[in-house]
């Protein structure tokens, strides 16, 4: 197998505030693959955004990585000097966000956008070829190329978003990660914007970091699955074992408090309780106090992070 | 009494476009948002009737009618036997403390001053209905009920300090102090965390059985009306495009809008995976919506008439109403 294009190590972050220490995520260790789509999924807090701006070295301060390793492509990014991050955050590792509208400039055409971002990392192109590329490229995006030259504001919602993608393949980046990429659209919008997501996936071989807390999305889009839950990886498998039979009692209870459209029998699992305060977690295992099958040890021990099946790892006290 | 708490007929809500100074003086001509364009439907008492759409199709924009939050521009709403327009301010406040309303944002709709007892207890001292330690009781059984517990201990504390559960909770209890007969929800649980929300829609359906109540429930997330909607209306731009019982409705849709949103629907499971044939395009633009039936430009199944002739609401089977010229069942 060839080398994964990131791999993290026992990654922490730290948020210091007036009234203590947040860990925001907690001794993560995690590997994405070349061409895979890895969804990280879990509720707001649980420190998955936190992840995902970490790998990309942005953390808002006070915000800090405490202590881990992050390797992208086999070289250490913790390391990096502030030249050698810019370079790779552009070129390398591209972002989606939630809102696109924050993303683009308004000031700027979208044909402006692309042409700027082929040229800055390819400044052999001459202008006129990159504009050609940006023309092929939203065409591509499903966005008629008469709309080249508008600005975001004149574009719908769905449009920018493609715009974001768009960017993300002028750089032909390594790794692109996408926060919560359809949380802003409509029902309709985000079915389509998911289908050519998984298209253009399957075509250049993307390898895409999916943020979301939504598990439609997930099970739509990801090949693999990672949850997390109040800072820590509670459970990682490929997609479909991890949705049959879901291993930790939370990755099972949030699977099945989702309504499914598609299910006659409508009883949803409810979970009691919500999800712990950061700055005081719960001993030992973080969700024994929600958790129906809690023992003992669970009150005490935190459970290990650890390979249960192959390619199924799981933090909990039953496996 | 009539079966029905709401009776809505013909309501219509234009929202005047603001025009800049030189766009004034070039044009006279006023151009209006139709954010509702002609609507019917009836509420029964003790249902919960559900309002779908994608945003821009006026969903909240009727919530805030029925609450007469906004005035209609056209058409008349009644609740329960009432004609709303024909009420004076004063008689309009005492009815609205037969109908409240719950937002998708609880942290916006509470004061961030106010003690949460005394966020829940407020409309009993705006009715005069109990002050002092009545009032306090009351609030304390209240909470109770809607699972904040220990009430004591909530009581005096301010919204910032409890979680958005929690909160939504709190704009729960507040609504039902005042034992009213309508909720209006609007997106009550789009702002909850995932493995919150299963819980609220659970609690609200009991609170319904315990008050009698009524709700209209407005969403985006056709799976989540499933879970507590009795009946449904899907809305595209202003106007309605099918009615009926949730059977009715998500079993036999029968207009390609409705079918388009309900393949739409990202389904928590990878094995329902496939390629879905959507509408192409986005909604269109309220101000100059198209001409004919509104969904036409992006229908897959659109004849000749559907751009000329608009399509009337019709009874297809016993309270299943369709508006559509051709009509493909699923």
């Amino acid at each position: 197998m060839s080398e994964p294009v990131v791999e993290i190590r026992h990654l922490n972050v730290d948020y210091p505030t007036r009234i203590g220490v947040v860990r925001a995520v907690d001794d993560v260790s995690l590997t994405i693959e070349r061409g895979e789509v890895l969804g990280l999924v879990g509720e707001s807090g649980c420190g998955k955004s936190t992840l995902g701006m970490a790998l990309l070295r942005l953390l808002r301060p006070p915000g800090r990585i405490a202590g881990g390793q992050v390797f992208f492509n086999g070289r250490n990014l913790l390391e990096l000097g502030e030249e050698e991050k810019r370079l790779l955050r552009g070129e390398r590792i591209s972002m989606v966000f939630q809102d696109p509208m924050t993303c683009l400039n308004p000031l700027q055409r979208v044909s402006d956008h692309l042409v700027e971002t082929i040229r800055t990392h390819r400044p052999e192109v001459s202008k006129k070829e990159a504009r050609a590329q940006a023309a092929e490229l939203i065409d591509r995006l499903g966005i008629m190329t008469e709309r080249l030259d508008d600005y975001p504001h004149q574009l719908s919602g769905g449009m920018r978003q493609r715009v974001m993608i768009g960017l993300a393949l002028a750089l032909n980046a390594d790794l692109i990660i996408a926060d919560e990429p359809t949380t802003s659209l409509d029902v309709i919008v985000e079915a389509q914007f998911l289908e050519l997501l998984r298209e253009l996936q399957q075509q250049f071989n993307l390898t895409i970091l999916l943020i979301t807390h939504n598990i439609g999305v997930v099970a739509e889009l990801a090949d693999r699955v990672a949850v997390m839950y109040a800072a820590k990886l509670v459970e990682l498998g490929d997609v479909y074992p991890l949705f049959d039979a879901p291993l930790h009692p939370y990755t099972r209870g949030l699977l099945r408090s989702v309504p499914n459209i598609r299910l006659t029998d409508d009883d949803l699992e409810i979970m009691s309780g919500v999800p712990p305060d950061l700055y005081n977690p719960p001993p030992g295992c973080r969700f024994h106090p929600r958790c129906a099958q809690v023992m003992d040890r669970c009150r005490l021990e935190e459970p290990p992070f650890r390979e249960v099946q192959p390619g199924r790892s799981v933090a909990c006290w039953l496996y | 009494m009539s079966d029905n708490l709401v009776e809505v007929r013909g309501l219509k809500k234009w929202f005047p476009v603001q025009k800049g100074f030189i766009e004034r003086l070039v044009t006279r001509e006023r151009q209006f948002v139709h954010a509702v364009d002609g609507i019917d439907f009836q509420i029964r008492h003790g249902e919960v009737f559900g309002l779908a759409g994608e945003s821009g199709s006026g969903k909240t924009t009727t919530g805030r009618l029925i609450l007469r939050l906004v005035e209609p521009t056209e058409g008349s709403i009644v609740f329960d036997g009432v004609n709303l327009a024909s009420l004076g301010d004063e008689e309009m406040r005492r009815l609205r403390q037969r109908m409240q309303v719950i937002f998708q944002d609880p942290f916006a709709s509470l004061n961030p001053r106010m003690k949460i007892g005394d966020a829940i207890g407020h409309s009993l001292e705006i009715f005069k209905v109990a002050t002092g330690e009545e009032k306090r009781q009351r609030v304390l059984d209240m909470m109770e009920r809607v699972g904040l517990t220990p009430a004591r201990f909530f009581y005096d504390k301010y919204p910032h300090q409890v979680s958005g559960g929690q909160r939504q909770r709190i704009v729960l209890a507040r609504a039902l102090m005042l034992h009213p007969d309508l909720v209006v929800a609007d997106e009550p649980i789009a702002m909850a965390d995932v493995s919150v929300r299963a819980l609220l829609l659970d609690l609200m359906l009991q609170l319904k059985e315990e008050f009698n109540l009524t709700y209209l429930f407005i969403t985006h997330d056709l799976a989540t009306a499933k879970y507590i909607c009795d009946r449904i209306a899907i809305m595209y731009l202003g106007l309605i495009c099918e009615m009926g019982t949730l059977e009715q409705v998500y079993r036999h849709p029968q207009h390609p809008y409705t079918q388009a949103l309900l393949a739409a629907v990202p389904v928590p499971d990878p094995h329902a995976r496939r390629v879905k044939r959507l509408p192409k395009g986005e909604i269109p633009n309220p101000i100059n919506p198209p001409p004919g039936c509104r969904f036409h430009p992006r229908c897959p199944h659109a004849t000749a008439i559907c751009s000329v002739e608009g399509p009337s609401l019709t009874e297809v089977e016993p309270g299943h109403l369709v508006a559509c010229h051709t009509r493909f069942p699923a």
